[in-house]
């Protein structure tokens, strides 16, 4: 390290930005390759996102239904993504998941088990097979954890509570990242060969989300900023079952997990809506009576076979979600505009040893006991299929140096994610870019230079909201910002509106401009908040123009004014680029399928 | 709209104070919830760490009232009405701005133990039953409560001898794993300085996620650096059947 006036400088083959799963495990890879790596927080290491993931981690070990394979998990994946996925990620994925999965055994990771003492796996929305291994339902907690210890012996340099606001290029590759330590905002360099961004969402762009403040964006921001594109930022996945009461928790994750374990979703007419909702297409897969659903979960608890269909309720989420909201828009929501979700018919000793947080998180927060009285809940903003464009083996983004993993790249999840497939993602994906940055570092035959100018206007963009002539409070904008996002970018979307957001997003970019701060350095959330929102705008204007330029519905993507999919559209990811101060839009061909990938999607199953 | 008084420490250069707050109360509010309030309405530089408010990631935590509690699972209804509620910063660690403090000590002391360790690298086969335990351990989301509270590193300030409540957690959690192979009885003795506790279960008293530190935890491993260290008939087997754990 070397001291410079105005700021600290660090040395690097790779930097990681983000230590969630994906960037944990890229650190690790990389520095499994030999490379020098840095790894950059923006919290303290592991309280990343990935705690909050709770449902499990999806992999075809076949431990419970052991007709499960890749295959299987690659089709359900497409047909979930409703074949936008990129085949080659999603191939990747399912091969690589059941390896990673057991290499976070290996490294300490203790799941729950079998009764032959076997990774245990349950059922999710989507999935064909059991495939979801899992501890109870803090499997992402497990999972960071792990990560982190086995990191911090591997001679990672971690520099925690440390936020990226500029990447650094030298011609047209990469050459480093500069930044600002939250602690004391004093300003850090990282020069570095190559960086991988692991930073997650976008969920802070909207009122109502399960995403902590962490996720602005940054890596959207920052790859499209260095001139990547991002592919199909319209596809934002609402989770059916966030919390809607109290105020205070309203968005709050409630797992996938209650619904695999065999929760009943009620409208107040105590109906069983979501018998009417699933296609027509999909129909023969779930069960079409209560009856028989109560089978599929009896066989399901006591791990038992079973010939009948799995409840309703586990269909994907965009459906179960636009379900949710359809019954509430008709008038049959319950108390507090949400639905009922129940397992208060189960054990009550088996609902608290399967869904521990769960059980504590109503009875601490909402002061319901999930095994007497069911849980009111609603769609909340979860997740972003679409990100950073990247090469499926590599990770590689079109800028030469920089790479994505994770939720804030683009491609595997196509036009919506199945429950348990992120936490997946973010291993094979996570290992995928450790391996392919540290190649590339190693490739340099010289180390990129950074350019003093481009550091002097990181510094004077960082130091724009303590001007005097700044006077609006940035906790306002983000305010406005959430509901301009949740009121004409939601879950059903149409023409008109969304040109009026983002003619309201045009009005609050200029507004931005004038987001003022203390000139505190010191730990300042509003200061911090000022520099967040520039990344918000970014992916809330990409999303934005990528959901009015898809005129058609698709997986997450819900346009009134076009319910249709349109086969045309499923050829096309939307790729985002900017061109001189402008965003455009550019529809590219979906990459082509080999045929004997193709072949799995054409037997009958 | 009903009010309720917070007086939150804040510093303002080297001067540290009580400022004291009105926050309209909602239904199911929380103390974070009302520092956000604040934050957004008179002070956008309050400092205060938090992440999921869900009481999964651990980040919250300061003394209300002064009790050592995470502020997204601490409710306002908990306080009667007209109640001045303290919110003030762990008191165990360096100060850094309001209601954030220097954790870093924490990371120092996780990186120095010795990490899981294992020999087996085939399928495992491992029964519920043996890792219930191990796994009521890693429920730690790393609030640092316990060791906010812990009276060794609190009013005795033995950062330099001993390692803390959620460490001697992760030592037994890492020791109990049924595929590990270190015995790491001299560690928590020569390192970790277990011998500090005298097990008033302080630290049991406020976790959030309920882990019976002292009974399952710090307990199980006195007694196995007492087998390790004191008992001559244990002593005198491990050296017969050549205890198959390394001791670190």
């Amino acid at each position: 390290m070397s001291e410079n006036q105005n700021y600290e400088t660090h040395e690097c083959d790779v930097l990681v930005i983000g230590a969630g799963g994906a960037g944990l495990r890229a650190a690790i890879e990389a520095s499994a390759q030999g490379v020098s790596v840095a790894l950059v927080c923006k919290s303290l290491l592991g309280k990343a996102h990935t705690v909050m993931a709770e449902g499990g981690i999806a992999a075809a070990l076949a431990n419970v239904d052991a007709e499960d394979n890749w295959k299987t998990h690659f089709r359900d994946t497409m047909l979930g993504g409703k074949m936008l996925n990129n085949w080659r990620m999603a191939q990747l994925h399912a091969q690589e998941a059941p390896l990673r999965v057991k290499e976070l055994e290996h490294w300490g990771a203790v799941f729950d088990r079998t009764k032959d003492g076997k990774i245990l796996q349950r059922a999710f929305g989507g999935h064909t097979y059991k495939r979801l291994c899992h501890v109870g339902d803090r499997t992402g907690l497990e999972m960071i954890r792990t990560l982190q210890d086995r990191g911090i012996h591997q001679g990672i340099d971690v520099y925690m509570e440390c936020t990226i606001t500029k990447l650094l290029k030298d011609g047209d590759r990469i050459s480093g990242a500069f930044g600002y330590y939250r602690e004391d905002g004093r300003y850090v360099l990282f020069q570095a060969k190559a960086v991988i961004l692991a930073t997650g969402g976008v969920g802070k762009s909207f009122s109502v989300t399960s995403n902590s403040w962490e996720y602005t964006g940054d890596g959207q921001a920052l790859a499209y900023e260095a001139g990547a594109d991002l592919i199909d930022m319209e596809f934002v996945q609402f989770h059916p079952t966030g919390m809607v009461w109290p105020p205070g928790v309203r968005g709050l994750l409630v797992t996938e997990g209650v619904r695999g374990e065999g929760g009943i979703l009620r409208n107040t007419n105590g109906e069983r809506f979501m018998f009417k909702y699933i296609p027509e297409a999909n129909k023969k897969d779930f069960a079409e009576t209560d009856e028989e659903a109560a089978r599929w979960v009896e066989a399901a608890v006591n791990g038992q076979k079973t010939d009948a269909r799995r409840p309703p309720e586990l269909s994907t989420r965009d459906n179960v979600a636009r379900s949710i909201y359809t019954e509430v828009k008709e008038g049959r929501g319950s108390e507090h505009g949400g639905v009922y979700l129940d397992i208060s018919y189960q054990d009550p000793e088996r609902v608290k040893k399967k869904l521990p947080s769960m059980y504590h998180q109503f009875k601490d927060l909402a002061d319901v006991d999930i095994t007497a009285q069911p849980m009111e809940v609603g769609p909340t903003m979860h997740y972003i299929m679409g990100g950073i464009r990247v090469d499926a083996d590599t990770q590689a983004s079109r800028v030469p140096g920089l790479f994505a993993a994770g939720e804030c790249s683009g491609g595997m999840h196509g036009a919506n994610r199945l429950g348990g497939n992120s936490l997946s993602d973010l291993l094979v994906f996570g290992q995928l870019a450790g391996a392919g940055a540290a190649n590339y570092a190693k490739s340099l035959s010289s180390t990129p230079s950074v350019s003093n100018e481009q550091i002097k206007s990181a510094i004077d963009d960082l130091e724009e909201p303590f001007k005097a002539d700044k006077n609006v409070n940035p906790f306002d904008l983000h305010k406005e910002l959430n509901q301009i996002m949740s009121t004409y970018v939601g879950i059903f979307r149409e023409e008109e509106d969304l040109r009026t957001g983002l003619e309201k997003l045009n009005q609050l970019k200029e507004k931005i401009k004038h987001a003022s701060s203390s000139p505190n350095k010191i730990y300042n959330p509003g200061w911090h908040l000022c520099r967040d929102l520039q990344h918000m705008m970014i992916s809330s204007e990409a999303i934005t123009r990528g959901a009015l330029n898809r005129k058609e519905s698709r997986g997450a993507h819900s346009r009134l004014d076009y319910p249709a999919t349109d086969p045309e559209y499923g050829k096309c990811n939307t790729s985002i680029f900017q061109q001189g101060d402008e965003m455009k839009v550019e529809m590219t061909p979906c990459p082509e399928m080999p045929c004997e990938l193709k072949e799995l999607f054409e037997k009958k199953h | 709209m009903p009010e309720a008084t917070l007086k939150v420490f804040r510093s303002k250069g080297d001067t540290n104070t009580f400022e004291t707050y009105k926050v309209p109360i909602e239904d199911g509010m929380v103390i974070l919830d009302a520092i956000h309030y604040i934050q957004q309405h008179y002070a956008p530089d309050l400092a205060v760490r938090w992440n999921c408010k869900a009481a999964k990631c651990g980040s919250c935590s300061a003394e209300v009232n002064g009790k050592p509690s995470l502020m997204c699972k601490t409710r306002m209804d908990d306080f009667t009405t007209g109640e001045e509620i303290t919110v003030e910063p762990l008191r165990t660690f360096p100060l850094v701005k309001d209601l954030v403090t220097d954790v870093s000590w924490n990371y120092q002391v996780n990186k120095k133990i010795p990490p899981f360790t294992t020999n087996d690298n085939g399928e495992w086969v491992i029964y519920q039953e043996d890792i219930e335990r191990v796994q009521e351990f890693r429920k730690c989301i790393e609030c640092f409560l316990c060791q906010d509270v812990c009276h060794v590193l609190r009013d005795h300030d033995r950062k330099d001898a001993f390692m803390g409540p959620r460490f001697l957690v992760r030592t037994a959690g890492l020791d109990m794993h049924p595929k590990d192979t270190l015995n790491r009885s001299k560690y928590v003795k020569e390192q970790g300085g277990i011998g500090l506790c005298n097990i008033t279960k302080c630290c049991s008293e406020v976790c959030p996620e309920e882990i019976h530190i002292t009974d399952n935890a710090i307990i199980p491993m006195k007694e196995r650096v007492v087998d390790q260290f004191y008992d001559p008939v244990t002593m005198f087997l491990n050296k017969i059947f050549n205890n198959k754990k390394k001791l670190v």
